[in-house]
């Protein structure tokens, strides 16, 4: 399914080690909040699986709980990757919500 | 060829809407659509315990010097936590983070195919409680905990 939220990418170099940092602007709603207007419970929205794709090939797979915050902000390393190598993170929520960006990776 | 193909869709989807309707109804779940193999048992279990046998299929954990996490002693903000777990353990599979008193305490889990032995987030914390790391390296489970203090109110401590 389309959807309007964004998704950002931004990886370093660093001694042979890629830090990427992967931001999605998501409302990570848990279920347990109380709409302070209606007084009813705020039905559970939130990303449940976050993939990491290096030139096509899976690297890391993280799987989210409610727990984790608003507008998501995930970090993993990847070593051995080199500049202009591609990296693909895609996610989706439990709604079947689901985005993804594509990053070349800089120097 | 396409209209009985049709029929069977148009079925199909009505028997799930009604499904999802019966369901929420009776209040027997939240109609979610759980992406493939994200472990339900694991992210919905109650206690710490619980969510890490759903989880690693095992209980048995060695603490562990090796397993690095970076948490603030006290959390300025309960809804924003910021935490890092690294590792210098070889073949790393995969990272587990738990809040104990969260109201389900697994907070995520990574698994990796490639990549190295860390993982960064943020997380919302309920109250003061331990926040554990579990690391899964050669088959074996190591952890690391730490306790984050959460102020209500947001004054001092």
């Amino acid at each position: 399914m389309a959807t309007d939220k964004q998704t950002k990418i931004r990886t370093k170099i660093q001694d042979g080690v890629t830090d990427v940092l992967v931001l999605v602007s998501h409302p990570m709603e848990t279920g347990l909040r109380v709409d302070p207007k209606t007084k009813e419970k705020v039905p559970a929205h939130f990303i449940q699986k976050v993939v990491f794709m290096l030139n096509g090939k899976e690297v890391a797979t993280t799987d989210l709980g409610t727990a984790v915050a608003k507008d998501p902000l995930i970090g993993i390393k990847l070593k051995g990757a080199k500049a202009g190598d591609k990296l693909k993170v895609t996610w989706s929520d439990n709604k079947g919500e689901s985005g993804s960006e594509d990053h070349t990776i800089g120097g | 060829m396409t209209q009985p193909q049709r029929r069977i869709f148009l079925k199909g989807s009505l028997m799930t809407a009604l499904a999802v309707t019966a369901g929420s109804v009776i209040g027997f779940r939240p109609q979610w659509a759980d992406a493939a193999d994200w472990n339900k048992d694991a992210f919905t279990a109650k206690k710490i315990d619980e969510a890490i046998t759903a989880l690693f299929g095992t209980g048995q954990m060695t603490p562990s010097a090796s397993v690095k996490l970076k948490a603030p002693a006290q959390a300025e903000n309960s809804a924003q936590v910021q935490i890092q777990v690294s590792t210098d353990l070889p073949n790393v599979e995969a990272i587990a983070v738990f809040v104990e008193k969260n109201p389900s305490p697994l907070v995520a889990h990574a698994s990796f195919s490639g990549a190295e032995g860390f993982f960064s987030a943020r997380m919302k914390m309920a109250q003061t409680s331990d926040v554990v790391a579990v690391v899964k390296s050669a088959g074996k489970l190591y952890t690391a905990k730490q306790t984050v203090k959460v102020t209500v109110g947001g004054c001092g401590g």
